[in-house]
């Protein structure tokens, strides 16, 4: 990791031309010229984010593009910001030892992101843990129902405002 | 993808209606033995043949994500070691690791090499406890004796070093909490002169045993393409021949330095996990011997970044400067520059990674643990369908999950 590049490389057009050979950022383009909304190459990681509706194809393009693993999907509450939740995936490829995150902006008001079960089965648990601790839905998901928190709990805890010690 | 790796929704209690009548709901858990903590399973079982499985999670689940946005991010460091409270070393290495990306902090190499050593006697801690309960689920109950012998000694080691057997947060963000105690080099020394032999004994009552054998063989059959779908790591996914480790692809704290094998096996079965296990333990002897070998002399522990390492004790004392950043440390903590990391070690338990997302304050603005056992929960069904309801002990046994790291 000592020789990756350490530089940051803050939005679209700098990563473009920086990384241009780049397999993520070339499986992107080869998808979609305009699908890219956002990039970044910040601490050795490269973050490329698109368009909410765009999510699924844009994963199906990454590994399609040799990000052949799942490996972790999250969100982050950003209240009181708007749009609200920013989703993020961790894609792994086996072939070239490299994790790409890609990233997604989800408002509260609509808050149905799809499904990606589809692409990997693995990302199962994970939608459900999202949806548990955020209310993010997933349009698709085989069993959208709370992992962690039991079914009748209402609220979602890792929404910023929810309070560390519960509703009393 | 094709559509069966997908589970199946909730499982209803049969009706008297069709076939079904034949098929009766057992819930496993949340207390039986062999579910390694507090795992519930919903089994729809046809006589003895599992129909479908179904893991209800959340039995433990203690918001510690939800703490760890509370805190400031060195008091993040304690409850790591609650998540995965058999291998709490690896916890503090991995969150350490993330928060000091973040800050882009380079640490010492001496502090690097006690950190892979440790790290690497964790793994042999968290597999003696895996061999021990495994064996024992199967019935081979004299093991799980032998290896909480072995055990023992490590949490001997672990309490010489930090103080806790268990809950050790002996690495610190920049580095490790105190020097090394003296004579800790020699102790470790010591145990893994004689593991190996060690290992070997475990292996002569097990491996040439037909009973564990016969139970372990062809049973919880995971392919390559659906550990990959399901999103598998660790030695269950390397037993099903993903040729993937972290410590060697993705090498972190001068992991690159030392010389060891990762064992593949394209078996896919319990057995195979259980032979690799126990080669990862040999491997993880070599590490540490090449560890205490090549261990950097003198040299310091801590990265020399004053505002975000705490000071030693005798300068705290002597020196102003020192005592000022202490009391700014401790009471206020140290803003992080805002930014997003996403770290990965290898655990005992396959891949496990901290996001950690910083919005600039002396409190991290969301933490998220990605940990083996969650993921590698979703193939059981896949390994147990079809099978004998014994064999979802046998599986479950073989996937070494650990609840506190499941339901975080």
């Amino acid at each position: 990791m000592a020789e990756a590049q350490t530089k940051t490389l803050a939005g679209k057009d700098a990563v473009l031309e920086a990384m241009p050979e780049h397999p993520a950022v070339k499986a992107l383009l080869g998808w979609k010229q305009d699908g890219l909304v956002d990039a970044k190459f910040d601490r050795g990681e490269l973050t490329l984010a698109v368009s909410k509706e765009d999510i699924a194809a844009a994963l199906l393009a990454l590994q399609a593009g040799g990000y052949n693993f799942f490996e972790d999907m999250t969100a982050v509450d950003w209240y009181p910001s708007i749009p609200r939740f920013q989703l993020s995936y961790h894609i792994l490829s086996h072939a070239r030892k490299e994790r790409v995150r890609l990233r997604t902006m989800v408002d509260e008001s609509d808050a149905v992101v799809q499904s990606i079960t589809s692409i990997w089965p693995g990302a199962n648990y994970y939608e459900r843990e999202v949806f548990d601790m955020f209310g993010v839905r997933f349009a698709g998901h085989p069993d959208m129902r709370r992992i962690l928190m039991p079914d009748e709990w209402v609220g979602h805890p890792l929404r910023k405002d929810y309070p560390v010690e519960g509703y009393r | 993808m094709p559509a069966d790796l997908v589970p199946t929704p909730v499982i209803t209690a049969p009706t008297a209606e069709g076939s079904r009548d034949q098929h009766m709901v057992l819930n496993m858990g949340p207390q039986h033995p062999s579910t390694h903590g507090v795992l519930r399973l919903v089994l729809e079982i046809d006589g003895e043949i599992v129909v479908r499985l179904y893991p209800e999670l959340g039995y433990l689940h203690t918001g510690i994500e939800k703490t760890c946005e509370a805190k400031f991010y060195q008091q993040v460091v304690p409850l790591t070691d609650r998540v995965d409270y058999l291998g709490p070393l690896a916890n503090n290495l991995l969150y350490c690791l993330a928060v000091e990306k973040l800050l882009e902090l380079e640490i010492p190499e001496k502090a690097q090499w006690i950190r892979v050593l440790l790290t690497e006697v964790t793994r042999l801690n968290s597999h003696l406890i895996w061999l021990g309960t495994h064996a024992m689920d199967i019935g081979a109950l004299t093991v799980f004796l032998y290896t909480f012998r072995e055990r023992e000694e490590i949490l001997r080691i672990f309490e010489m070093v930090s103080g806790q057997r268990m809950m050790t947060s002996y690495f610190r963000i920049g580095g490790l909490a105190l020097e090394p105690p003296l004579g800790m080099f020699d102790r470790i020394r010591a145990f893994i002169k004689t593991f190996p032999e060690k290992i070997d004994e475990y292996s002569n009552l097990l491996t040439g045993n037909p009973i564990f054998y016969g139970r372990l063989k062809d049973v919880g059959h995971l392919s390559k393409e659906d550990a990959i779908a399901l999103a598998v790591t660790g030695p269950v996914a390397r037993a099903s021949g993903i040729d993937y480790d972290v410590r060697r692809d993705n090498p972190y704290s001068s992991y690159e330095k030392f010389d060891f094998k990762v064992p593949v096996s394209n078996d896919c079965d319990v057995w195979a996990r259980y032979m690799l296990r126990m080669e990862e333990m040999r491997q993880s002897v070599r590490i540490i011997e090449q560890a205490l070998d090549g261990m950097p002399e003198g040299g310091t522990i801590r990265a020399d970044a004053p505002k975000i390492v705490l000071p030693d004790r005798e300068s705290m004392k002597t020196q102003m400067e020192a005592l000022i950043h202490h009391f700014k440390i401790v009471t206020e903590g140290f803003a992080v520059p805002a930014g997003e990391v996403y770290q990965v070690i290898e655990t005992g338990h396959g891949t496990a990674g901290y996001y950690v997302v910083s919005d600039g304050t002396a409190k991290p603005w969301r933490v998220h643990m990605r940990y083996p056992g969650f993921c590698n929960l979703q193939s059981l069904e896949r390994m147990c369908k079809g099978r004998l309801l014994a064999d979802v002990v046998a599986v479950i046994g073989s996937m070494d999950i650990v609840l506190g790291e499941i339901d975080r």
